[in-house]
Order: C-alpha cells, then sequence, then structure tokens
C-alpha cells in the first residue's frame, strides 16, 4: 500500500497524469468556490440589503458581522426596521463566477473606463516589455554561458564577478536605470536583463560543463578541433538542455516583470491591477493576475511540446 | 605455474604454423613505437605515477591486447595514445613521428557511450569525414560503406538510443574506421555488454580486422577475450603501471570460440592468471585467528546450507 502512494513518476501512466494534472488545477478551484458559494464557510462580512433603521447603513454595504448583529440589537431595542443582509466575504474576494466574468469582460467588451487601458493592450505592452528584456539578455547571456563552460580561463574571468553580481537585487538599479535610459520602456527593460542575465550566464555555463567529456573526446579523435568543436559537438550537445534553461529563465523574466513595470511610468499590466485595486474592481485584479499565469504557463507548456519536436533525440524529455 | 595445469603445454611453446605466422608479423614495420613512456599525475593527494618505462611496438595489421588489474595505467596508456592526454617521459611514436595530440590517423573506441546522440547514425558515421573537409555527399557515401560492413546500413537513420549497446558500439567501430586509421585504439569497447552480445562482437571485431588494413590496441580485463583476439598481449603492473609480459598468444587462427578450451589456450589463460592474480600470501597466524564476529538474523532451524 505504502509502496503503491508513493509510486515513481514513471509508473503512473499518461492517462492518470492528465486526470492528477487537472486535479492540481480542479482542488484549489474547489476551495475558491466553497468559500465563496457556502454561506456558513468563512464570509465574516454581512452584505446589507436593507439598512432597515441603522441611518448610517446603505444597500449594497458590507459591514464585518459582529458590527451587523450589535446593530439588530440596537434596532430591536429601539423597536425600529431590522436590517437585512446576507452573509459575504471580503471585497478582496471575490467569487469565482465574478471574475470569470471580468475576464469575459476584459478581453471581448470594451474597457469600461476610457482613461484607463484596457487588459489586452496592457498585456501586449508587457509582453513587449519581456520579449525585448529577454532578447536582449539571451543575445549576451547564451553566448558568454556557452564559452564560459567550454574554455575554463574565459570562466574564471568572469564568472566571479557575475556571481557577486547577481545578489545584487535588480530593482535597485531601478532609479539608476530612469536617470540613464528615461522613463519610458528603457529602464523596464534593463530590470528585466539585469534580473535575468547574470543568472543565465551562470546556469548556462554550468549545463555546457555538465556535457559528456567522452562526446568531446570521441569528437576530437574524429578530427574536429576549436571552433568546429563548438558549433558542431558543444552547441549541438547542449542544445535541448539550453532549451529547458531558457524555458526557466523565462519564467524568472515574467517575475520582474512586475517590479519593472512599476519604475518610471507606470505602465501594462502592472499599471492595469494597481489602477483597477484603487477603484476596488477585485474581479478584475484577479482576472488580470490569472491571465498572467495562464500566459506564463500556457506558452512554457507550448515551448515544452516544441522542445520534443525540436530534439527527438533527447531522453529526459520523455520523463516530464 | 606447474601448480595449477601440470598436464598442459608451456604457453612459450607455439606450432610451427604459429611460428611461422609470428615471424611474417616481426617481418613488417612498426606502426606504434612505445619507449620509457612514463606518465605521473598531480591530484591534491599527491603525485601518481600512472605509468612508468613502458616499452613495446605494434607492427602493422597486428592485433595487440592490454591487459591488467584495474588502476594500472590501462586507460591512461591508450588516451596517450590517441592524443587525449600527455604523456610525461618517454615518447610515444606513430610512423615514426611523435604523438602530440589527437588526429585521424588514431580512431577510438571508447567503453562508455560515446556516439553523438543528436545525430543520426548515418550522420554519426559521416562526421569524421565531414570534418575532414569532404562533400557531404562523398561522406555519406563513405559512411554507408562502413555501415555496411558492420551490418547496420537498415539503421541509418535510426538515432543512437533506438540501438541496443551492441549495435551502438558496432556504430562507434564504423566511425572510427571511416577515417581510415593507421591504428585503431579500443578501451574496454565491449565491457559493458552481456557475454551474449561480447562474443558475438568479438567474432565481428576479427571478421573486420581481417578484411581491412588496420592495426587494433585492444584494451580489456576480459582474460578469454584478449587470448581471443590478440597475437600478442600486453600484461600491466600496478602501482606503478609498468610492463610485466608480453605474451605471443600460442593459439592458431583463424580463431574460432572452439578454441576456448584448447591446450594453448588454456595454457595461456594459466599463465595470464598468475600473472594477474597472483596466489594470496598465507596470512600470517595471529591474522588467521581472527575470525568474525558472524550475528544470527534468521530462525535457528532455517538453515540455507
Ligand atoms: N586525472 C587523473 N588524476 C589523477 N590520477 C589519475 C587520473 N586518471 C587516472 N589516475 C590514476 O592513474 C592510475 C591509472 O588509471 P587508469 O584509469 O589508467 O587505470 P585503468 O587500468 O584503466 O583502470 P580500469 O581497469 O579501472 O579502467 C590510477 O591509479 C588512477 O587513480
Ligand atoms: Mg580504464
Amino acid at each position: 500500500m505504502i509502496s503503491r502512494l508513493f509510486g515513481r513518476a514513471a509508473d503512473i501512466d499518461a492517462r492518470k497524469r492528465t486526470l492528477l494534472g487537472i486535479g492540481s488545477f480542479l482542488l484549489p478551484l474547489l476551495a475558491w468556490c466553497l468559500i465563496s458559494y457556502t454561506p456558513f464557510i468563512w464570509h465574516p462580512k454581512v452584505l446589507v440589503t436593507d439598512p432597515g433603521g441603522v441611518d448610517y447603513f446603505q444597500v449594497d454595504m458590507l459591514v464585518d458581522k459582529a458590527m451587523f448583529k450589535e446593530e439588530v440589537a440596537n434596532m430591536q431595542q429601539a423597536h425600529l426596521a431590522l436590517p437585512q443582509g446576507r452573509p459575504s466575504n471580503p471585497i478582496y474576494l471575490p467569487a469565482p463566477d465574478e471574475v470569470a466574468k471580468a475576464f469575459y469582460n476584459g478581453f471581448v467588451n470594451p474597457p469600461r473606463n476610457t482613461d484607463v487601458p484596457s487588459m489586452p493592450a496592457s498585456l501586449w505592452h508587457s509582453i513587449q516589455i519581456i520579449f525585448w528584456g529577454f532578447l536582449i539578455s539571451s543575445v549576451i547571456g547564451v553566448p558568454l554561458g556557452i564559452l564560459s563552460g567550454t574554455y575554463a580561463t574565459l570562466g574564471r574571468l568572469n564568472e566571479p564577478f557575475i556571481e557577486f553580481f547577481r545578489y545584487l537585487p535588480a530593482p535597485a538599479f531601478g532609479a539608476l536605470a530612469v536617470a540613464i535610459l528615461g522613463i519610458y520602456n528603457g529602464p523596464k527593460i534593463a530590470i528585466i536583463v539585469i534580473g535575468t542575465l547574470f543568472q543565465q550566464v551562470l546556469i548556462i555555463a554550468n549545463t555546457t560543463r555538465k556535457l559528456e567529456t567522452t562526446l568531446i573526446e570521441a569528437a576530437r579523435t574524429l578530427g574536429s578541433k576549436n571552433l568546429k568543436l563548438l558549433t558542431k559537438v558543444v552547441v549541438p550537445g547542449i542544445l535541448p538542455d539550453l532549451y529547458r534553461d531558457q524555458r526557466i529563465l523565462l519564467g524568472w523574466a515574467w517575475t520582474y516583470l512586475i517590479v519593472a513595470e512599476l519604475i518610471g511610468t507606470s505602465s501594462g499590466i502592472t499599471w492595469f491591477i494597481t489602477q483597477q485595486a484603487r477603484y476596488q474592481h477585485f474581479d478584475n485584479v484577479y482576472a488580470a493576475i490569472m491571465t498572467i499565469g495562464l500566459i506564463g504557463f500556457g506558452s512554457d507548456l507550448v515551448l515544452a511540446r516544441l522542445g520534443r519536436r525540436l530534439f527527438p533525440w533527447d531522453r529526459t524529455q520523455d520523463r516530464q | 605455474m606447474n601448480l595449477i595445469a601440470p598436464c598442459l603445454p608451456s604457453y612459450l611453446d607455439q606450432s610451427d604454423e604459429v611460428r611461422a605466422r609470428f615471424e611474417r608479423i616481426r617481418s613488417r614495420e612498426v606502426i606504434l613505437e612505445v619507449r620509457k613512456l612514463g606518465k605521473r599525475y598531480r591530484s591534491p593527494q599527491g603525485e601518481v605515477e600512472a605509468l612508468r618505462g613502458i616499452d613495446f611496438s605494434v607492427r602493422r595489421r597486428e592485433f595487440v591486447c592490454v591487459i591488467g588489474p584495474s588502476g594500472c595505467g590501462k586507460s591512461t596508456l591508450i588516451r596517450i595514445l590517441a592524443g587525449l592526454d600527455r604523456h610525461t617521459s618517454g615518447e610515444a611514436l606513430l610512423d615514426g613521428k611523435p604523438i602530440t595530440g589527437p588526429g585521424q590517423d588514431r580512431g577510438m573506441v571508447f567503453q562508455g557511450y560515446s556516439l553523438f546522440p543528436w545525430l543520426t547514425v548515418k550522420k554519426n558515421v559521416m562526421f569524421g569525414p565531414r570534418m575532414k573537409g569532404e562533400g557531404y555527399d562523398q561522406a555519406e557515401r563513405d559512411a554507408k560503406l562502413w555501415l555496411e560492413l558492420v551490418g547496420l546500413e537498415k539503421f541509418a537513420d535510426a538515432y543512437p538510443h533506438q540501438l541496443s549497446g551492441g549495435m551502438r558500439q558496432r556504430v562507434a567501430i564504423a566511425r572510427a574506421l571511416v577515417n581510415q586509421p593507421r591504428i585503431l585504439l579500443m578501451d574496454e569497447p565491449f565491457g559493458a555488454l552481456d557475454a551474449q552480445t561480447r562474443a558475438k562482437m568479438q567474432s565481428h571485431l576479427i571478421d573486420i580486422w581481417k578484411n581491412i588494413d588496420v592495426t587494433v590496441l585492444f584494451i580489456t580485463h576480459d582474460l578469454d577475450e584478449a587470448i581471443y583476439l590478440a597475437d600478442r598481449i600486453l600484461v600491466l603492473k600496478a602501482h606503478p603501471g609498468e610492463v610485466q609480459e608480453v605474451i605471443e598468444v600460442p593459439v592458431p587462427r583463424p580463431r574460432m570460440p572452439g578454441q576456448f578450451n584448447s591446450p594453448e589456450f588454456r595454457a595461456t589463460k594459466a599463465r595470464l592468471e598468475t600473472l594477474i592474480h597472483p596466489a594470496p600470501e598465507p596470512l600470517p597466524e595471529d591474522e588467521q585467528a581472527v575470525k568474525p564476529h558472524m550475528i544470527r538474523f534468521t530462525d535457528v532451524h532455517d538453515n540455507v546450507e
């Protein structure tokens, strides 16, 4: 029994894996539904439907349960009309259907407020920032990582510094980036580059070093050296792992996005979220947060699929 | 010696036929010459002398096996010859020229998995010719030819991970031979294969060697394999790695699996055994008296012997 519970990941067959994967999403959703739709679970507030005799109550006002009870008692004593209300959750926890509606409206219906950018426009701006940040970082980081991993001297020459630099938090460079690059997209892209690049060099150098030495030695006995060794053996040899590293790094770039977008003039999805939170449209806030999650998760899923296509020889992909 | 095999002929006795064959080999030119070769590794624990004063030569189309206990420097020796490591003293000459680095005049087959996993079988074999600057079509033609020689033309478009261990090593052999090296260096190439596949690969290797102009230096720790394959066996001893003896194998060619029980074969094997696993020296009195204290974890009546 125990051994069945702790079955190795590889023993679980494909159908069961899919089911479990869906389950991993359904479980939190179920918890959310329970909290939202069963009035006796949590619901610390009361939504006033009829203020009754309480002068400061208004329809659709959220009050604490204790306060509501107190006012009901007060009204009973004063023989005034009793306030009516139903149990409700705080405003910062909208129910799933409200978020779903906000999600739908965000993409299908025009924005309610014209001075606030729409969700799709905000997202598109964010995606562009990520794209440029990650591209610039990769153009420098991938070759540098591969070279550092291949040539020990070059690795020693830059890795200690990079090791130091990566501990400097990227957001700390925000003010500096604004001073140098202005207030628009420049500093935002710079923060993503600073946040990604240094990790990227170290991770890719490490991946390169893990390439089987036998493969390099075999290639050398077959007559390849220098640049050919690099382009015909090292690069193709690490390519599947490099691709995996890039996928993970892209995820990190997303986490820097939120900080990056608060620098200079706020923009993108972060700006959308802060604006909506200010107006207490928490349904929109959740919808936007989930959209970020969906884009990140979805793009990673697509990249994983693509990886299996691109590298048919890579056995480690089968186990994912 | 006599204690082990009293009725066997000496491994030094050669039939006229075998003696004539060795005469013929000795008349051929020397391909590989190793003189007073030494190798010291510098490690944090201090210097290790992996090889000391190795002296031997290999003639054209000779099949030489190197055998010795683990850690005696077999891999070190073959890696120096392949140009992957540098020796620290003495010299190693191929066709009279000192070995300074890897080159296409020496092919190498490794024990482990050394095929490029991202290339198909055919492209793996094409790797050497392409490095030499051959055009794609020419390289492809060469590769097909050599794949045919190892009997894998049907798997030309498969990836290495789709092949069995024995097939992979056949591809590795084809990949090394396509460059037409002067000498084929093999470091325990069949070490990871099961006994049956291994036997097949041995006869297969002999067939290949018979049909092409190549000299083989083959490392193994399997005594039967060494005797079955080799003209001569270089026996190394460990700490430091030195040549203990060079044995001319008296088993006549062509070799067949049936010869494993022939007197020459057994005599040679007995000699190798005394060289590699010397009879254990009797333990001193007091050490013999100490018996390990064995605790019993099973039922008293539950005996297996
Ligand atoms: N890179 C190295 N640094 C330090 N010592 C080494 C190194 N490579 C090998 N040695 C030492 O040199 C000696 C010979 O090693 P080698 O691998 O050549 O032995 P081997 O005969 O091939 O052994 P095996 O049968 O186990 O393959 C060993 O004692 C080993 O510890
Ligand atoms: Mg070895």
